[in-house]
Parts: structure tokens; C-alpha cells; sequence
């Protein structure tokens, strides 16, 4: 399992003043947290500053690689701040996100190739966000082609299925699921999502998020972006992996259970 | 069900967000001969107001106020026809023109805020998703808007808010239509920063705001 730690967004409220004074410590902190808990990638994301996001976002890659040296994903969808960050980055980083239809997609991939990042790709058409997980799947096969047609290798592709909260659409989850059965099994990619959009306006959520998460995993999913520093749910995660039996030996699992970090 | 029961009930359905049960009792209503406007402002509205209240103490959750939104708005178009016919109509308290802005398609929040409104009695004209500032101000004059509410969920969608007020201004409407911003990544800052007249966080603040920004009680 491919884990995304998203705790360094700038739409967070412990992250805003700290990225507003550049708080150093703060940050190589929240960074070295995530990758030891078992994030592989670090997200940044500083879009709530309009203006001054290339800056933020250049600055976050540095401070994040500087401490951790694990590969970030650049979550931002202004060309011109994914650019500032991968000139800095070192190895292969991930870009989150594109879509098909978006006026962005001409600005963003060109920097995908160039960089050979890993990309993540929203299941999304020119009218919105698809009711369907037929039409959802519709939506990435003509981006996936797209993209292959402009040099993104499939393999370096990962589909988000777009969560929605369950509180507005009681099928939200549903969708989800099936769209994530078909992009696994029927095209043969990679599917990414985040949890927490599944459990807005409900209380309770992270219980929500962590039967979300076993759910998606049993469906296909190999990617997540996911709050790491959350003990029960990377423990699910690693009991959820041996069960689909993507941990030969058992090993993930037991290693786990050897560093204490299966405890409640 | 004498007439007090019948309100009681209206309060109720909508507490429960029981859409059918709305449509059914704004019909009973009308047979009974219940003035529209009593039956919406001494029994719906009594439970929209009860739901607001429970809400914001954390008693609710944002599905139930979905539902109560539903039921409300299923009890307004049944009775609205009645109302505007009646001589003694419901004064209009604000019409209010809604969108999400150009290059944006986040629809939820946006729809969710438009039927809170309406449930609060407010006339709403949601134009939807990906609104041109220029169609923001053509609607607007149309419709002869209070208030315009501009909804952006992406932070490169978020400048286009600016463009709107912008707009307006040009327009030569600024002076008599407010206007609230709202969505994900928008805060107050940002919204005093751009002229706006009012932020809000969530559904039911928004009609507190909007009551507030109208100079309504």
C-alpha cells in the first residue's frame, strides 16, 4: 500500500500560521512524523495562499526533503506553483492532481513529462463529477489515453475515483467502491483516494474513514492519501494487506506487531 | 387535526426531514383552508429554525439538515403557487442570487447553502455551476437581487470572486447588491480583502450572515 501522508496543507488550521511564518521546525517535524509512521510520500499543499503559493510550495519541498528525504506530492492545481516545486524536488514526485477537461491540463502535464512524475488523475468530465461508476470509468480511460498519448507512462498513473461525503449522497461510498473495482480490474491501473471527504458533516469520522479504507482496499485500492499519525488505521491497513494477501509472509504485518505499532 | 396540531405537525415533519410527509400536510393544508403563510411561518418555518438551532449545537448532522431542507422546500412548492395568488402574500425578506464561479463545478456546498435559504424563506435563483462574472450581473439586474452569493471551492477559482464584485461594481450594481463568498478554501480574510460584504462558514451561518449583511432582524 502506497501511503500519502496529508497532514501538511495549508487548509488545515495548525498549518496556516506556520507556513505564514515559515515556521522551519514546525514543519521538518510534521514531515519526519509522517514518513515514520509509514508515509512513502509527503503531500504539501499550500493553496490557500493564492498568491504567494509557488513560493510556499518550492519551500515546503526543501524543508520536507531537507528532513525526511522521502519524495513529496505536489497537491496543487496552479501550474505555475507545481513547477517552483518539482524545479527543487529531488527524485520522482507525484503530482496531485489533473483532469481531462481542465484548462490546466495543457500547463500541468508538459511538467510531468519533463520531470517523470507520477501523476494523479481525476475521475472527472467537462460537466462534473460523474454520478456513475460506468461514466467515472469512462472519464479515465479518455484521460488515461490522453495522457499516454503525451508521454505519461500508465504505469506512473494513479486514478482518483472522487470521494464524496456520504452526508449529502448516501451512495457516494458505493460509487466510489465500484469505480475503483473497475479501474483496478478492467484497465488494469492504479487507484489513490483520500478518506476523509467519505465522512464530512458526520460525526465520528474516523471511524467512518477507517471502515472506508478497508472497504476500498478490498475493492482495489492501492493508494491512499491518509493521515499516517492515525496508530488504528495504519494498523488496519497492515492487517488489511496481509488479509488480501499483498504481504508475503506476512511480513509488513509481523514487523509491525514487532515495533509495538499495532497497539491500540 | 385541528389547526394547532396541524402546525405542530409541519414543524415536525420538517425536524424529521420527511419530505412526503410535508408535500402531504401543505396539501391537507390548503383543503382545510389554512392561510399558506400561516401554515409556512407559524409551522415549517418554526422547524427550520429548530433544526438551524440543533445544528449549530452539534445535535444535527449535515445529512439530517439535508433532509430537513428537502422537506421544507417540498412544502414551499406546493403551497408558493397558493401565496402568490393570495393578496396577503408573503413579503419577500431578500432575493438572492447564487452560483459556483467560472472554471469551478464543486456543486454540494453551493446547492446546500440555496436550499437552506430558500427554507429560510428567501427567494433563490441558483444559477448553478461555472458562472461567468458576466453572467453573475446579467442575472443579478434581472432578477433584481439583494444579494449575490459566490461560491469557490478551488483556489485558482477563488480569484474569480474578485472578478464578480469587480464586475459588478462596472455594472453599476455594486451599490445596491451585497455580496457573500463562501467554500472550502475562502475565509474571512479573504473575503474582506476582495470588498466582499460577508463570509460565512457553513449552510446555517450563511442565512445568520445574510440576514445580518440585508439588515434584517
Amino acid at each position: 500500500m502506497l501511503i500519502v501522508g496529508e497532514l501538511i496543507n495549508s487548509s488545515r488550521k495548525s498549518i496556516q500560521p506556520a507556513l505564514e511564518s515559515r515556521d522551519e521546525q514546525f514543519i521538518r517535524q510534521l514531515a519526519r512524523r509522517q514518513v515514520h509512521a509509514g508515509a512513502s510520500y509527503v503531500d504539501v499543499n499550500a493553496g490557500t495562499f493564492v498568491d504567494a503559493e509557488p513560493e510556499i510550495l518550492s519551500w515546503l519541498v526543501e524543508v520536507v526533503q531537507g528532513e525526511t528525504g522521502a519524495p513529496c506530492s505536489i497537491d496543487s492545481s496552479n501550474p505555475r506553483a507545481i513547477e517552483a516545486a518539482l524545479a527543487v524536488h529531488r527524485g520522482r514526485a507525484m503530482v496531485n492532481s489533473v483532469t481531462l477537461e481542465d484548462s490546466r491540463y495543457e500547463g500541468i502535464v508538459p511538467l510531468v513529462v519533463r520531470y517523470g512524475c507520477k501523476i494523479v488523475g481525476l475521475c472527472m468530465d467537462g460537466s462534473g463529477i460523474p454520478a456513475t461508476a460506468a461514466e467515472r470509468v469512462r472519464a479515465a480511460r479518455t484521460l488515461v489515453e490522453r495522457l499516454t498519448a503525451d508521454g505519461v507512462p500508465s504505469g506512473d498513473i494513479y486514478l482518483d475515483p472522487l470521494v464524496q461525503p456520504l452526508a449529502t449522497g448516501t451512495g457516494n461510498g458505493v460509487v466510489v467502491l465500484e469505480t475503483i473495482g473497475l479501474v483496478t480490474r478492467e484497465m488494469g491501473l492504479q487507484c489513490i483516494c483520500g478518506l476523509s471527504n467519505v465522512s464530512y458533516g458526520l460525526p465520528a469520522r474516523k471511524l467512518i474513514n477507517r471502515a472506508f479504507l478497508v472497504l476500498a482496499m478490498g475493492a482495489g485500492l492501492g493508494a491512499a492519501i491518509v493521515d499516517p499519525l492515525d496508530r488504528q488505521l495504519m494498523a488496519l491497513i497492515r492487517a488489511s494487506e496481509a488479509l488480501l494477501d499483498r504481504d508475503p509472509s506476512c511480513r509488513a504485518f509481523l514487523a509491525a506487531f514487532r515495533r509495538g505499532e499495532l497497539e491500540p | 387535526m385541528d389547526r394547532g396540531d396541524l402546525l405542530t405537525a409541519m414543524k415536525q415533519c420538517v425536524l424529521d426531514g420527511d419530505v412526503e410527509e410535508a408535500a402531504r400536510l401543505a396539501e391537507l393544508s390548503l383543503r382545510q383552508g389554512v392561510p399558506p403563510i400561516d401554515s409556512v411561518e407559524k409551522g415549517y418555518v418554526q422547524g427550520i429554525n429548530e433544526v438551524g438551532r440543533l445544528f449549530e449545537a452539534g445535535d444535527l448532522f449535515l445529512p439530517e439538515l439535508v433532509a430537513s431542507a428537502d422537506a421544507m422546500k417540498a412544502a414551499l412548492e406546493v403551497l408558493k403557487p397558493w401565496m402568490e395568488k393570495a393578496e396577503t402574500g408573503r413579503k419577500v425578506i431578500g432575493r438572492i442570487v447564487i452560483g459556483t464561479v467560472k472554471g469551478d463545478i464543486h456543486d454540494i456546498g453551493k446547492s446546500i447553502v440555496a436550499s437552506i435559504l430558500v427554507a429560510n424563506g428567501f427567494d433563490v435563483l441558483d444559477l448553478g455551476v461555472d458562472v461567468s462574472p458576466a453572467a453573475f450581473v446579467e442575472k443579478a439586474s434581472e432578477f433584481g437581487a439583494d444579494l449575490v452569493g459566490l461560491s469557490a471551492l478551488l483556489t485558482t477559482t477563488m480569484p474569480v470572486q474578485r472578478e464578480v464584485i469587480k464586475a459588478l461594481r462596472e455594472a453599476g450594481l455594486r451599490d445596491r447588491v451585497k455580496v457573500l463568498v463562501g467554500g472550502a478554501p475562502v475565509t474571512g480574510r479573504w473575503a474582506s480583502e476582495i470588498g466582499a460584504d460577508g463570509y460565512a462558514e457553513d449552510a446555517i451561518r450563511a442565512v445568520s450572515v445574510v440576514r445580518g449583511v440585508l439588515g434584517l432582524p
